[in-house]
């Protein structure tokens, strides 16, 4: 068994304060991602779980024990470093045995184990190799190597794949899915890439500028964002926002909206343009829009263009539509799929 | 091999040689020699004999007269060409009294010995190197003694300064604690501060700790050097941060961090420290000086210098002397000036 509960965690540098309070409950097995645009702390406050970093205030406990005060080293984590941060000076083998010596096992313990982690990750071959003489996918999976052969109560990982092709990043988000499955242990994933957060996590924590703004499972944060910023950052390409002014064309749509509704988001697979003179038997009129730019990616087409109020809107259209820049075209879209939010830009509903 | 010789005889002016190409090749050749020629002379002169050595003009291979040993006489004679009423011939000189000497035929030395004038003989000289410079200075003046006096306090010294510069450059580079910039500014602020200047309370210190006349009194005061920790403070400043943290993630103690990390990763600032440090060591005379007075403890240097007589020097034995002492640094650098070159480009400005 292991898990993580975060406390009211707080992180200042100087004046600057980092993390601005942060509870958080992680059980165990959990696939855990913590995901927001760069600088909002996400990093840092996975150096505070390592021990990297100490905490201002706040408890952070592992398997229901304060570890503010215990050492990076005995807090039983293991953590893969975005830049990998393996030795160069040390062979594959050496690298993976480093924290088992120090751990002072037995060599024959060590080999071992160092083996068995090789071949789970396809590393047999390499072990006598040094790091600079590995592709950038083998030395992930060294970096991985190394953190497992610990058996570690808590997995970190600091943007593993961010220094991989996208080819590359695509395979290994697959093998630590695997591996996620094969281990159960608890794993904690530090990413800016909402793609990467969506298909690794279980549970994934939005942060911003040192605050948890939403936990949920992936379907919870894309269908159901407690705020526009959730709801901006998770989704590819991002929700559209619509000013509820720019609504009034649409007055069968508009009184359905809650008094508090400021401005309505929307994801553009829930949205359609009808070309000029294009009719259909749908209900209520739709709003003109102004094509900027139309990309056809086979299956799908994704449409950018202009309200009359100057709001940018993106359209991903299931089935081509003949339009080009310049062109008018009547949007259409599922009122059941609106979220709405207030002046504050939270939530309503 | 034709790529070196294209290397080497590249012009300035394309295929022909440009004025530049003279200036430069004249400039390159004067310096060769300014550096080169005194220890060209220095070899050279270590190999002739105590005579040859003193003999004037001086002759830059090392010549020495030829001798024959002739019967009757139990020292082998010195061979000069003579001239003589039947013409010039190579006689062995027997004796000399004033400008007359007194020569003997080699070949027939129960002939009568003829009288000539010096200045009616000169001297038969062949090209000899004087090995038993060498071989004789071994034996004499105890030089083994001095030699492990040198190298002991070389090779212990380099191994301390290593480590204890290391250890400091390690805390400065790698851990924030108030005052570190203070400390590091102190350190290397004694670099404005000349040797000399402190020699007399150096030696106060280690006079009372007594280490006068122990080797120990030249290695300690020497191992901290503001250089080293300077130079391997700038290298350990490009080590990663990660690979600390991914060690201390490891289970790895502080120590553990530094034996196994810090110190291989910055081999060729050590590299570097370590080539300097055994110069430093080896040609020091200053320190060994004052500390050292008792000629069992004499290093080299020190060796040498007493060597210079006050009104009788063995310069062959000298010169001798001073060859095999240059000989270690001249290994030392041939064989480590790459890690020179690559450690100050790692060391220096990033």
């Amino acid at each position: 068994m292991s898990t993580l509960q975060l406390k009211s965690l707080t992180k200042s540098f100087g004046d600057v304060s980092v993390i601005k309070g942060v509870d958080l409950d992680v059980a165990h097995g959990q696939f855990v991602v913590f995901v927001g645009p760069s600088g909002c702390g996400k990093s840092t406050l996975l150096r505070m779980i390592a021990g990297l970093e100490t905490a201002s205030t706040g408890e952070i406990k592992i398997d229901n024990v304060v570890v503010n005060d215990v050492s990076a080293a005995q807090r039983g984590c293991a953590m893969v470093f975005q830049s990998y941060a393996l030795y160069p000076h040390m062979s594959v083998y050496d690298n993976m045995a480093f924290g088992l010596e120090n751990a002072g096992m037995a060599k024959t313990v060590v080999r071992e184990k160092v083996t068995g982690a090789a071949t789970l990750l396809r590393l047999s071959e390499l072990l006598d190799r040094k790091p600079t003489q590995l592709s950038g996918g083998q030395r992930q999976r060294v970096a991985i190597g190394r953190a497992i052969v610990r058996e570690p109560k808590l997995f970190l990982f600091d943007e593993p794949l961010s220094n991989l092709d996208a080819e590359l990043r695509v395979s290994m988000r697959a093998e630590l899915r695997d591996l996620h499955a094969r281990l159960g242990s608890t794993m904690i994933y530090v990413t800016h890439d909402q793609v990467e957060a969506m298909t690794l996590a279980d549970k994934i924590v939005v942060l911003r500028a040192g605050k948890i703004e939403q936990i949920g499972t992936p379907k919870e944060l894309y269908e159901r964002p407690v705020n526009t910023f959730v709801a901006g950052f998770i989704g590819s390409p991002r929700m559209n926002f619509i000013p509820r002014s720019a609504l009034q064309a649409m007055p069968a749509l508009a009184s359905q909206l809650s008094a508090a509704t400021s401005q309505v988001g929307i994801r553009p697979e829930h949205l359609h343009v009808l070309a000029a003179g294009e009719v259909t038997g749908e209900q209520g009129v739709g709003l003109p829009l102004t094509i900027a730019q139309a990309e056809y990616m086979g299956a799908t087409s994704l449409l950018q263009g202009t309200l009359a109020d100057g709001t940018k809107i993106e359209v991903m259209q299931q089935h081509a539509v003949p339009v080009t820049r310049g062109d008018v075209v009547t949007l259409m879209m599922d009122a059941t799929k609106l979220h709405s939010f207030d002046v504050n830009e939270q939530r309503i509903g | 091999m034709n790529r070196i010789f294209i290397f080497f005889t590249r012009t300035h002016g394309k295929g022909r040689m440009d004025w530049t190409d003279y200036l430069s090749y004249a400039y390159l050749a004067v310096g060769l020699f300014t550096m080169f020629a005194p220890i060209v002379w220095l070899v050279m002169s270590s190999f002739k004999t105590e005579s040859a050595v003193a003999q004037f003009p001086p002759t830059f291979l090392p010549y020495s007269q030829q001798s024959v040993k002739v019967m009757g006489h139990d020292q082998p004679l010195p061979l000069y060409l003579t001239k003589t009423p039947d013409g010039e011939r190579s006689m062995a000189q027997v004796m000399r009294l004033g400008i007359e000497a007194t020569m003997v035929d080699p070949a027939k030395p129960d002939a009568a010995p003829i009288k000539v004038n010096i200045n009616d003989r000169k001297p038969i000289n062949e090209l000899k190197f004087a090995v038993e410079n060498y071989t004789e200075v071994f034996g004499k003046f105890s030089f083994g003694k001095y030699l492990f006096n040198s190298v002991f306090i070389t090779v212990i010294a380099t191994l301390l300064t290593l480590l204890v510069n290391s250890m400091a450059a390690f805390a400065l580079s790698k851990y924030q604690f108030k005052g570190q910039k203070f400390v590091f500014g102190l350190i290397i602020a004694t670099l404005m501060i000349p040797p000399t200047i402190i020699l007399v309370p150096v030696f106060l210190v280690i006079n009372s700790v007594g280490f006068l006349n122990s080797l120990w009194g030249v290695i300690l005061p020497a191992i901290a050097t503001p250089t080293g920790v300077f130079l391997l403070r700038q290298y350990m400043l490009t080590i990663p941060d990660e690979l600390l943290e991914a060690a201390r993630m490891d289970h790895a103690s502080e120590w553990r961090i530094y034996w196994k990390i810090i110190l291989p990763l910055a081999a060729p600032a050590l590299a570097v420290l370590a080539i300097f440090s055994v110069m430093w060591r080896w040609n020091d005379f200053l320190l060994p000086l004052i500390v050292l007075s008792k000629s069992e403890f004499f290093t080299l240097q020190l060796a040498l210098n007493s060597f210079q007589g006050e009104l009788n020097t063995q310069w062959h034995y000298l010169l001798a002397m001073t060859v095999i002492t240059l000989i270690p640094i001249t290994l030392v650098f041939a064989f480590l000036q790459k890690y020179i070159t690559t450690g100050i480009a790692g060391a220096g400005v990033k």
